[in-house]
């Protein structure tokens, strides 16, 4: 039995198959490349909105607007989703039958998805007191930063359901396996996205 | 110990790291024990810390000689990103203070 290495970032697949890292080296290499590139977007919203956030003209103030209770619930949410996927992942390379895999998988979507009602909730609460993206250089930049996180959460799960469809229409082969490790790097990203999003949104905007 | 068992370890620790970091935020701002600026200081380092236990645990880059081309071009990604919300947020702030 070889020592499985470690050859690319995620979880490898080695140890378990032939030699799926061949392939997956650099197909995961270029996923991360888009993740760093889909880091820039978000480091220079983060940017714009941390040089706009007092500018509110006399509209609605961060603490006003921002609930720290909810922020909590979606960030144990997205936090959680980002184990269970870990799980699943590891689920797919021991095991390779659907039913952990699926289930592992269907807790992250119903996670994931939990994580889009509650912000929606917190948006539509904004929309009525009169917080939209019209009413002040603040509202602008945050709604330019969290709901494109939010739309990255979404499409995670759309994702989801069809890397679903690909394992009942193909089973574990490698493309599907390889497909699934760039899901859960996205998936893992997101979730280090919302942190920063937690710190410089929510949090600064109690602080003070 | 089995390496699904270390990996799974690897993540359960990750896990409960992340939700003793996001907690202590959270308490930092809600029981507030010092003046708002070193709160806010507080909070940003928590953040920073989650996220390099994140990338470590959750997504497996690590100082090990095999994933050295990935810890390179998150390292490179990270000096952008310095650079351009550095640029941004120096330029930005100058500009309003002249504004003003």
């Amino acid at each position: 039995m070889t020592q499985p290495s470690l050859r690319h970032a995620g979880i490898n697949l080695g140890g378990t198959q032939e030699d799926p890292n061949a392939d997956a080296e650099s197909g995961i290499f270029g996923f991360w490349m888009f993740l760093m590139s889909d880091a820039v977007i978000f480091a220079l919203l983060f940017a714009i909105y941390g040089t706009a956030v007092a500018a509110t003209a006399g509209g609605p103030t961060p603490r006003s607007e921002f609930k720290l209770d909810s922020a909590l619930i979606e960030t144990l949410l997205l936090l959680t989703s980002s184990l269970t996927v870990g799980m699943g992942v590891l689920a797919m390379k021991y095991d390779a039958t659907r039913r952990p895999v699926f289930a592992w998988m269907g807790v992250t979507l119903a996670l994931g998805i939990a994580f889009l009602f509650m912000e929606w909730h917190d948006f539509s609460t904004m929309f009525s007191h009169g917080a939209y993206p019209t009413r002040s250089a603040f509202l602008s930049s945050f709604f330019a930063l969290v709901p494109l996180h939010g739309l990255h959460v979404l499409a995670g799960c759309i994702w989801m359901l069809v890397m679903g469809a690909q394992v009942l229409a193909y089973g574990f082969d490698t493309r599907v396996k390889i497909n699934i490790l760039r899901l859960s790097l996205f998936w893992h990203f997101l979730d280090v996205i919302w942190i920063a999003i937690l710190t410089v949104v929510y949090l600064q905007g109690h602080v003070s | 110990m089995s390496e699904r068992r270390r990996e799974t370890l690897t993540y359960l620790v990750g896990y409960a790291l992340a939700l003793v970091l996001t907690l202590g935020a959270f308490a930092a701002v809600k029981w507030p024990i010092a003046a708002a600026g070193t709160t806010l200081a507080i909070i940003l380092a928590l953040a920073l810390v989650q996220v390099i236990v994140q990338f470590r645990c959750f997504l497996h880059i690590s100082l090990s000689r095999s994933s050295r081309h990935d810890l390179l071009l998150v390292l490179f990604a990270s000096l952008i990103v310095t650079l351009m919300v550095s640029g941004t947020l120096v330029i930005l702030f100058n500009l309003r203070d002249r504004m003003m």
